[in-house]
């Protein structure tokens, strides 16, 4: 060759390396809603040009996107967190059966650890259940390699590819050699077949045959996929293991055989009788359930895993080591100091609301976002989080127990993302159904917990065009609420929504604007903490011994004063209408 | 193995100490957690590097150098340092939620604790050097060219990182951080 391609080595995380791999096979169409560990997979696939990519209100509707694209003859991706399944599991689960045209990849990334999750639920089983082959990197090389792979998958057999990570995956860097950009072999087109994209019972009752011959055709296949491996080593010890685990094991255990399997379904049955009669203890070592434990003990071969291995939680080299070979490493105890949890950010808009709640008598039902944190102490007003939605159906469940006694007294709260993805049916039932609870919308103008994604209310798409911004007061009243309001509604007999428009501070409109900076005047502080309620990062509560306090000039029961850490402070004013004593005042310098 | 606090811009310094790795011939893993821990949380960075890294976490007890950009994040992470190891922290004090609200003190004798882990212990002021540029953001980086002592990478690699990853109108004040930050540490430590 005259030019030959250059071999471009750069860092990428596993989700920088999926959205490579979508762009290098060609994909035209991505669609996804953003969930932590997924979310940076959209993001860096918009970065491509000539790629259409969107943020869809929510999961299901990015599936169906992705597989019309598929229709359409385009290759198509969708992404999407662990839960994020179960609420696409519904177009997923006949997308198996009317399998695709364009190549049609649906990217799971599971949270074990729950590092930024409601469950730690293990979508593996979903491949068994949805019938669909679901591939399994275990680092950046091999996301990006298994996502193009993924491709040519599913237009070879017909089907949906599932391609899984865990956050060890999604969000660790490791070096990736970039390659050329491809596209599928035939052009767009849609073309009529009723038999296959019609899944009435008549048509679907067909393809589930050609979905068990593809399954058959698959499980083949797997006994000759590259992404299956066997890695000879001591015959003493053998190793089945998949994912992120791969790379503990190898870091634990560098001299055992390995069977390392890309590949979670389906599997390869004689590469696995062949691994087995070749170890004299084999072990299967996977984070969260028992997958390929279960289907290798299915096979009727003696295996060791959960027993020596945590079900729940994520792995560690350390975690491995001890587990197969016992014993533990003197390692040193953490050290006790004070827990530092999550908190709302300094100048959060929803930080007074939830300050006001915690003054009502009301059962706050929660939803998915930074709200969630008002759940902490000193807010602490938040008595249930579920899933996306749940606030508003788990609060007019507690108004239909109660009865009258509820009347004014359950709340749901549920951040303007989360109502669009999906609030809106909830609240229909209340309507529907004629409930009265009230439910607070927190709009700050952002998709704010995943790191300030647009959304359909906020004007722009994710390729920043700008856009209709959906009129959620408008959309509230077409749905039947009479009482769309910014003030207290609760002890209304209706149902009512209220709206709170702020903008989240993290936004860069809001970043850029200038605003005072508060301090506490020692000489007015009594230290009554009125302040400390609100949980501000930037209020620092200074203790004081008796001494101490005279010193200063107080009088000796004084416990402590206020202070405002001039560099977390945001100037959002909400401390100084709680002080009574005038002593927080806008800084001077 | 970097520990801090959300908000610090923990993300951001390990972005440009793997881009120095890179530039400097190693195989490099890091790995972190994005989403709800980053709301003022207590957030690490598992950062290895070498000929072949496989493992992308840090096992407790195994981390040669321990970077905290937090005085007491230091101690929350020193159990996953080697015994003998190097741990360099910033002496700022960030007050987490039960201390800001008085219901518990600040860990006094931070220093002693940390020194009982190893004797190779380093603190430095990184908010005051950075602030001394006018720019508190830029803590993290004045806190990369502190660490940058201990790491077998000389002062161009460091720069040519920041030069290849940050934005160009950043990267003059990142560049003086990084400066100061190295000035932080005597030449031989």
């Amino acid at each position: 060759m005259s030019n030959p391609a250059r071999q471009m080595v750069k860092l990428l995380s596993g989700n920088e390396a999926i959205a490579r791999g979508a762009f290098e096979a060609g994909v035209k169409v991505a669609s996804a809603y953003p969930g932590t560990p997924s979310t940076e997979i959209l993001e860096n696939f918009a970065r491509y040009e000539g790629v259409y990519a969107e943020w869809a209100p929510n999961e299901k509707v990015a599936v169906e996107v992705a597989l019309g694209a598929s229709m359409a003859g385009v290759r198509a991706l969708a992404a999407m967190k662990h839960v994020g399944v179960n609420v696409a599991a519904d177009p997923i689960f006949t997308a198996s059966y009317t399998g695709v045209r364009g190549g049609l990849v649906i990217v799971t990334a599971d949270d074990p650890e729950l590092h930024s999750s409601q469950n730690e639920q293990d979508n593996r089983h979903y491949a068994v259940a949805a019938k669909i082959p679901m591939l399994e990197p275990s680092d950046s090389e091999e996301a990006k390699d298994f996502t193009k792979y993924a491709f040519e998958l599913s237009e070879k057999f017909d089907t949906p590819v599932f391609l899984r990570t865990t956050t060890r995956i999604s969000h660790a860097k490791g070096s990736v050699r970039l390659g050329e950009q491809t596209g599928p072999p035939f052009p767009p087109g849609f073309v009529r077949d009723p038999a296959k994209w019609i899944m009435l019972p008549l048509n679907a009752k067909k393809r589930h045959f050609v979905v068990e011959e593809r399954m058959r055709a698959l499980k083949e296949f797997a006994e000759t996929f590259p992404g299956n491996r066997i890695e000879w080593g001591e015959r003493s010890l053998g190793i089945i293991t998949a994912g992120v685990s791969y790379q503990y094991v190898r870091e634990a255990f560098p001299d055992a055989s390995v069977l390392k399997l890309g590949m979670a379904h389906p599997m390869p049955e004689r590469l696995i009788r062949e691994f087995a009669a070749g170890v004299s203890r084999l072990v299967v070592v996977e984070e969260l359930d028992p997958f390929i434990e279960t289907h290798v003990k299915a096979l009727g071969i003696r295996v060791q895993g959960k027993e020596l291995i945590p079900i729940v939680g994520e792995l560690d080299p350390r975690i491995v080591r001890e587990g197969i070979a016992g014993g533990s490493a003197p390692v040193r105890a953490p050290e006790e100091v004070p827990s530092r949890p999550p908190n709302l950010c300094p100048g959060c808009p929803h930080r007074g609301l939830f300050y006001v709640l915690s003054k009502q008598k009301v059962i706050v039902t929660g939803d998915i976002g930074c709200y969630t944190l008002a759940a902490l102490p000193p807010l602490s007003t938040m008595d249930t989080c579920i899933c996306m939605g749940a606030s508003i159906g788990n609060a007019f469940g507690i108004e239909k127990a109660l009865g009258k006694a509820a009347l004014g007294k359950v709340v749901a709260v549920i951040g303007d993302s989360t109502f669009i993805h999906s609030g809106i049916t909830g609240l229909i039932d209340i309507v529907y159904n004629r409930g009265f609870s009230t439910v607070i919308i927190l709009d700050n103008r952002t998709t704010a917990m995943t790191g300030a994604q647009e959304n359909p209310a906020t004007g722009m798409t994710l390729l920043k065009d700008p856009t209709h911004s959906l009129d959620l007061p408008g959309l509230c009243r077409a749905i039947g609420v009479e009482h769309v309001v910014l003030k207290r509604e609760l002890a209304r007999e209706a149902p009512s929504v209220i709206i709170t428009e702020a903008p989240c501070v993290l936004l860069p409109d809001h970043r850029k604007k200038k605003r005072p900076v508060y301090e506490v005047i020692t000489e007015l502080c009594t230290g009554c903490k009125a302040c400390g309620k609100l949980g501000c990062p930037a209020i620092e509560w200074v203790p004081f011994t008796p001494e101490e306090a005279v010193a200063a000039g107080k009088k000796q029961a004084q416990k402590g004063i206020s202070r405002i850490n001039p560099l977390l402070c945001d100037g959002c004013s909400q401390c100084p209408q709680l002080c009574k004593f005038k002593a927080i005042l806008e800084r001077k310098s | 193995m970097l520990a801090g606090v959300g908000g610090q811009g923990i993300l951001l310094a390990s972005e440009v100490l793997c881009e120095a790795f890179l530039l400097g011939g190693y195989d490099v893993k890091k790995s972190e957690v994005h989403g709800m821990a980053q709301r003022g949380g207590a957030v690490t960075t598992h950062l290895r590097f070498g000929p072949k890294v496989n493992s992308p976490l840090i096992e407790p007890g195994t981390a040669d150098l321990l970077v905290a950009f937090e005085k007491m994040e230091a101690l929350r992470f020193a159990h996953y340092l080697l015994p003998g190891g190097t741990a360099l922290a910033n002496s700022q004090e960030i007050y987490p939620p039960s201390v800001a609200t008085g219901r518990e003190r600040y860990p006094a004798g931070i220093e002693e604790r940390l020194r009982e882990f190893t004797p190779k212990l380093f603190v430095v002021d990184a908010l005051a050097a950075a602030l001394s540029l006018g720019e508190v953001r830029a803590v993290n980086i004045v806190m990369v060219g502190a660490a940058s002592h201990f790491l077998p990478l000389d002062e161009k690699t460091y720069i040519d990182a920041l030069r290849a990853f940050l934005p160009e109108k950043i990267v003059e004040v990142n560049v003086r951080a990084f400066r100061a930050g190295r000035g932080l540490l005597p030449a031989q430590v």
